[in-house]
């Protein structure tokens, strides 16, 4: 049986009074997408972050090759952050550099590549996300899709094993969303990097996960394929794929 | 209702003593990624250019009507005194050893650090400072240490044209507006100024730099974690007014504790 690559065991995270995670167990494994799926507001963010240490648990263990991440060395730590990249949900991009300088950052400031070796390798993500051309232009000059499509290519920069995806296709039309989603599924088959994206695309998203999770009230209630999720007969999940529920909760 | 007041007090502060060490940690934390490898030569002189460079203008325009104010309130002064020639030296004193360090420092606060603050406010609330976590770049060496090099290079610089510029407006009031012997005004000012009063405004302005720009810049780093001012642009906009006015309060302060020691 295969091991997982990162793995939740009993997480839990407060803000104050709200209990975010509650006990999140969660198994997510090496070269399949796994998707997050949940109400807003459920912690899958939270969740996401907690991966990458950008959020720290208030008690359980987060653990990366069995390894508990949040007593790694700092050498290890920084180590295995290399291993990642996050596309964060409204894409965090540097409105004051143009989109070269963008892609090109994660290599400019942690590698030694020469200048010539990142230009080359930025200008071949940009030709496989068919963003040529707006080198010189500023995030805030850019369509939605084509922000979406420089934070892949940043993400990517850096020949990534893990991505993080949080809502990759918040704010954009369906056309465009379906357009991430195939991005997504291509390019993780290109790359062969393991995903795990954060999304409330239903049924959508399921076209492109290989495991689906759904966190509710700060726990995993459902972990399997998509099949299984579409056929569960637990009425939080069934209702949440059909968009039933007291709307008074939201 | 005793209990409860004591808690609030007790709270209040717990959080002010970690907002100070939270703003220590950030000041050692930055002025140790100055010397770490490779160095940030072209972010220093990129900042080094925001925050002196476009700074000149603001500052030989303060300097100049300083000194030419200082200039006509000392000449209507030492006239009752008989002594209207050693307007130079008034001017120049005052000059280089208060007004200089501190209205540089405070324009310089209104016009780069306010700026400084908002810039990093929004990075921090559009989730960039979390993108630079997430790509293994500290983001205290990214963003703080070459603004406080920067500042570092600027505020001495910007000092001494304010100084020197104030000493030629005075000129142009006492000596070219009120008929002052010119030589005599210049007499004045390379007597009376020793190499004390330069070190003791240079070094003025060098404090003023490290606490303008680590008060600016934790302001706006840490925007996420202030709670009155409202979230989101709100939240922005009341760390940069914190921003400028603790910046404002912080150098009058030391102001008063460096002339303290020097005297």
């Amino acid at each position: 049986m295969k091991s997982p690559l990162i793995e939740f065991i009993d997480v839990k995270k407060s803000f104050g009074s709200n209990h975010v995670m509650q006990g999140v167990n969660l198994s997510i494994y090496e070269d399949e997408t796994t998707v997050v799926i949940g109400k807003s507001g459920s912690g899958k963010s939270v969740l996401l972050k907690h991966i990458i240490g950008l959020m720290h648990h208030d008690s359980g263990k987060v653990l990366f090759k069995g390894e508990e991440i949040s007593s790694m060395p700092r050498k290890k730590r920084e180590e295995f952050k290399l291993n990642f990249s996050y596309m964060f949900q409204e894409n965090a991009l540097f409105d004051s550099m143009n989109i070269y300088e963008n892609i090109a950052l994660p290599l400019t400031e942690t590698s030694r590549f020469s200048k010539q070796e990142i230009r080359k390798k930025v200008e071949m993500r940009m030709e496989q996300l068919e963003i040529q051309g707006t080198s010189n232009k500023y995030p805030a000059q850019l369509s939605g899709g084509m922000k979406k499509r420089v934070a892949l290519a940043r993400a990517l920069i850096t020949e990534p094993s893990i991505v993080l995806f949080d809502e990759p296709t918040t704010g954009l039309d369906p056309v465009r969303k379906n357009g991430v989603h195939a991005m997504i599924k291509s390019y993780q088959q290109m790359f062969g990097f393991t995903a795990v994206i954060v999304s409330h695309e239903i049924p959508d998203i399921f076209q492109i996960a290989q495991r689906v999770a759904m966190i509710e009230k700060g726990k995993i209630i459902f972990q399997g394929s998509a099949e299984e999720i579409m056929k569960s007969d637990l009425n939080e999940v069934s209702n949440f794929i059909n968009g039933i529920g007291d709307f008074m909760e939201y | 209702m005793i209990i409860k007041s004591v808690e609030n007090f007790g709270f209040w502060t717990t959080q002010q003593i970690e907002n100070v060490g939270r703003i220590f940690i950030f000041l050692f934390t930055g002025l140790f990624h100055i010397f770490t490898f490779p160095l940030q030569i072209f972010k220093i002189i990129e900042h080094t250019w925001f925050i002196g460079t476009k700074s000149m203008v603001v500052i030989m325009l303060t300097g100049i009507f300083t000194g030419m104010v200082l200039g006509l309130q000392g000449y209507y002064t030492l006239i009752k005194f008989g002594s209207e020639g050693m307007l130079g030296s008034a001017v120049a004193l005052t000059l280089i050893r208060e007004l200089g360090p501190v209205l540089t420092a405070i324009m310089i606060t209104a016009r780069a650090g306010s700026a400084m603050a908002a810039e990093i406010g929004v990075m921090r609330i559009s989730e960039q400072i979390d993108a630079l976590e997430t790509m293994n770049i500290n983001p205290v060496r990214f963003i703080f240490s070459p603004r406080i090099v920067a500042s570092i290079i600027s505020f001495p610089l910007l000092t001494a044209l304010f100084d020197v510029v104030g000493v030629v407006g005075g000129y142009v009031t006492g000596s070219l507006m009120l008929g002052i012997n010119g030589g005599i005004y210049i007499y004045r000012v390379n007597e009376s100024v020793v190499m004390a009063d330069i070190t003791g405004g240079f070094l003025k302005s060098l404090v003023f730099a490290i606490v303008v720009t680590t008060v600016c810049c934790s302001q706006g780093y840490f925007t996420h974690l202030q709670t009155r001012g409202g979230f989101g642009a709100k939240g922005v906009s009341f760390s940069t007014t914190t921003a400028v006015v603790n910046s404002c309060v912080m150098i009058l302060v030391f102001d008063y504790v460096i002339t303290y020691l020097l005297l």
